[in-house]
């Protein structure tokens, strides 16, 4: 790859990703519905990107097997093939491949992937209709001769200028004084790296004696290399057509594909048709693919520099807290008045930013339409995958990390909680099983739901196992709720498909998908009727960069308690604090509370100077327990900031924040504190 | 690894025989880094302590909307810290991607060494110790212990 390219790198995975994931989409919707031009469309629309893309950026391999992938692709749009299960499985191992190549990109900088098994199964796709349609040729030969010769007739209808009043009337000029018309289609090699270079070397040729009037696409595009394998042009010329086609091929990698000379008087006529189909065209277009594209524009830009805007905001907020202090302490009526103003202005920009990071979580449900196909397959199980509310939005941490839990508890749906088409058609249900993905908003967090009609959790079975493997004793098992049961689910090495399989039933799965959702602040509970189906819900913070804390005191130390486990506090006084084994506990509102001191938890220097003693709630799992401080601050708004590398994994801190008075604070995680 | 990260430094080595360093004072002992690891030297800020973490972690600072941790490396080459709080700093290294922060008593000069006046440090100190430094430079009458900053942050606190 040549220097000046790298620098596109970026860009070109970015965008590859992008369209890859497309059309996973687009091309589940064909599978369903093989008839879907608009999806065909767009497939097209994509791999032909992709093609353009990769070219450019010299990745010949890519190039060339999207390339064949297109000629497919174009047969299925002409009908000429059907969009049945052989074809669409070999464009997603296509797809595949072409992720496979982006990933080793991304890694290495370079490709390098032998995809001729892919292309000749493609050619083999294509060539199986080739040969029914020799035998079809055999027996409709009076037809093609038709056909063909129609195809002759209306080739200049394949050229479709956007002729206006100007053009045809200089058009019409240079037909009076004896000048010819000629339509030429220039066909450059699709393997040239330099289409752009290509396409100017024809304008250069054509400058001679020639005069181009028009061309499709325009010549901007043309030289920025925009454009497919052929490009159309219109030229006002006295040489006779065959010598100009003949100049024109002299250029290496260039072929003019066909040619047409045009005589004037017809032009006005087929002009007006063409523009008629053309605007009808056009305005089909945008409505019916480009339309939704079109509403939103966008600006792509680095995570790192609205992580960085995100800090200044902080650190304006910050100043802002400073200013306030001096501006009380002052009382000047001018000053606090222009801080009131900087207040307003610093919140609002505060949420912007918030804003700004907050991505749909469709970028996380998109490749799962493909993984349940996918999985479903392999099981031969039959499968509805519904998502509702990909729009819902959340921050981009959140959606960083939400992935890899889904992807247990979807695969968990469809090797454990569907059943096999024949059973349930034995049990009287549809023979396709329904997994529905739904996300929404609910005040400050998101709930995810994965839902499905399958067999459903069986408590009984779940409790033997849990006594097989230990877990619990037999006599517990037997007492135990059902949702108690339920909660087995997700300790560390439960599983209980009987058939370990590739998909699931290797014992990681819940538990790894629960730590996960707990680390990010979120809850996951389980809701399963045997024989109908399970529900799992999963609740989780809008955002983890910003959120409300409770900030304490213990000596001269101050800490952050995230508000979302602080359930209540309250004053205590030393006689309060009984003794039960050596753990020091209190009684609130006739439950015992155990109590930790935070001063001795943290090792906090200084001899304590008051006898004021305060008590924050807070809840781990099920289970409360009391932290005693010193004093407590108050509850603020804070923006979560990282330890780093060098101090991560310190069980107890989450993290740190700046306060107003430029110190650092660091946040307390109640999930590992004690 | 450990290798490709020393290239720019052995690069100044064998490029121009000389090697640019931030010299600075721990105790009664000089330490020099090279230049190319430092970021910044800031005077002492509001250090917050980190509990829970190694004994030679200082706490973290605020430097610009940034959280940065302070190592104490008197503690961890078990020297005697100055008296006067005046001259000390933070100097603040930043290698692979991680800034860390170190207080020092003073620091004294950026210096030009010249190679041949850099003693391999194993003829000095034992295997052990000579892990995380990377020679000695005699100038003049001074010594100047050259610490090998990756050696150091790798092996933790």
């Amino acid at each position: 790859m040549s220097m000046d390219m790298t620098q596109y790198l970026d860009v070109f995975l970015e965008e590859s990703k992008e369209h890859l994931s497309n059309l996973n989409q687009q091309l589940l919707t064909l599978e369903k519905n093989p008839g879907n031009q608009a999806a065909l469309n767009e497939i097209f629309r994509a791999i032909h990107t992709l093609k353009g893309m990769s070219s450019t950026m010299g990745y010949e391999d890519l190039a060339d097997l999207t390339h064949h992938m297109e000629d497919v692709l174009s047969d299925l749009k002409e009908d000429i093939l059907q969009a049945d299960s052989q074809v669409v499985d070999l464009l997603f191992q296509c797809l595949d491949r072409v992720q496979m190549t982006i990933e080793q990109i991304e890694r290495t900088g370079t490709a390098g992937f032998n995809n001729q098994d892919l292309i000749k199964a493609l050619g083999n796709v294509k060539a199986d209709i080739f040969t029914t349609q020799d035998q079809g040729e055999v027996i409709a030969g009076a037809d093609t001769i038709q056909i063909a010769s129609q195809s002759l007739h209306t080739i200049s209808q394949s050229f479709s200028f956007d002729l206006n009043e100007y053009d045809l009337t200089v058009l019409q000029e240079a037909a009076s004084r004896g000048y010819q018309i000629i339509y030429l289609r220039i066909a450059v090699d699709p393997a040239s790296l330099m289409k752009s270079v290509r396409a100017f070397m024809v304008f250069k040729v054509l400058e001679e004696d020639c005069e181009v009037l028009k061309s499709n696409p325009p010549v901007p595009d043309l030289e920025d290399g925009k454009f497919d394998d052929t490009f159309d042009i219109i030229i006002v010329t006295k040489q006779p057509a065959n010598i100009i086609i003949d100049r024109l091929e002299h250029i290496s990698e260039i072929r003019v594909d066909t040619y047409e000379t045009v005589d004037i008087s017809q032009l006005a006529v087929q002009q007006s048709t063409n523009t008629a189909s053309q605007t009808t065209q056009e305005t089909k277009e945008p409505s019916d693919i480009k339309g939704n594209q079109k509403i939103k524009q966008t600006v792509r830009v680095d995570i790192d520099r609205l992580d960085s805007l995100m800090n200044l905001v902080g650190e304006l907020v910050m100043h802002k807290g400073r200013l306030e202090e001096i501006g009380s302490s002052r009382r000047i009526v001018e000053l606090n008045e222009t801080i009131e103003q900087i207040d307003r202005i610093s919140s609002d920009l505060q949420s912007v930013v918030m804003k700004v990071r907050m991505v749909p979580i469709e970028q996380v449900f998109n490749r799962f339409p493909r993984m349940v196909r996918d999985l479903a397959k392999e099981l031969n199980k039959e499968i509805d995958f519904q998502i509702e509310g990909k729009e819902t939005e959340l921050d981009r941490t959140v959606i960083d990390e939400i992935g890899d839990p889904l992807i247990h508890l979807l695969r968990n749906a469809v090797d454990h909680g569907i059943e096999s088409p024949a059973v349930r058609a034995q049990m009287g249900k549809p023979r396709i099983g329904t997994i529905v993905l739904r996300a929404r908003h609910e005040g400050n967090n998101v709930l995810i739901e994965v839902e499905d009609d399958g067999s459903g959790i069986d408590f009984e079975r779940v409790k033997q196992k849990a006594v097989d493997k230990g877990l619990v004793s037999s006599k517990e098992a037997e007492e135990m709720p059902n949702e108690k049961a339920l909660e087995l689910l997700f300790s560390p090495g439960f599983s209980t498909s009987d058939n370990v399989t590739d998909i699931s039933g290797r014992g990681v799965g819940l538990d790894v998908a629960k730590n996960k959702i707990e680390a990010l602040n979120g809850e996951i509970h389980v809701d399963s009727k045997l024989g109908q189906g399970t529900k799992f819900k999963i609740k989780l913070p809008l955002t983890l960069a910003i959120i409300q804390a409770l900030m304490v005191s213990v000596r001269d130390e101050i800490y952050a308690i995230p508000l979302s486990s602080v359930d209540e506090t309250t004053m205590l006084s030393p006689e309060d604090i009984k003794l039960i084994q050596g753990q020091e506990v209190m009684v609130l509102r006739g439950t015992v509370l155990p109590l930790y001191r935070l001063d001795s938890l943290l090792e906090v220097p200084g001899e304590k100077q008051s006898d004021e003693m305060y008590v924050v709630v807070v809840s781990k799992g099920d289970k409360q327990i009391g932290l005693v401080v010193d004093g407590l601050i108050g509850q603020q708004e804070i923006v979560i900031k990282s330890l780093g590398k060098f101090l991560a994994g310190i069980p107890g801190i989450a993290g740190a924040i700046v306060a107003g008075d430029g110190n650092v604070r660091l946040i307390l995680d109640i999930a590992t504190l004690f | 690894m450990q290798d490709i990260r020393n290239l720019p430094a052995e690069d100044s080595y064998h490029e121009d025989q000389e090697l640019q360093v931030v010299a600075f004072r721990l105790g009664n002992e000089e330490y020099a880094v090279d230049i190319l690891y430092v970021q910044e030297i800031i005077r002492l800020l509001n250090i917050t302590r980190v509990p829970r973490s190694g004994p030679h972690i200082e706490g973290v600072i605020n430097l610009r909307g940034n959280i940065i941790p302070i190592v104490n490396l008197h503690s961890k080459f078990n020297l005697q810290a100055a008296e006067d709080e005046e001259d000390k700093r933070i100097i603040v290294f930043k290698w692979d991607e991680m800034q860390v922060g170190v207080i020092v008593d003073e620091v004294s000069e950026v210096i030009r060494i010249k190679r041949q006046d850099i003693e391999a440090a194993s003829k000095v100190y034992g295997a052990l110790e000579a892990d995380h430094i990377k020679g000695i430079a005699k100038i003049e009458n001074r010594l100047l212990i050259l610490l090998n900053l990756a050696k150091i942050f790798e092996a933790g606190w």
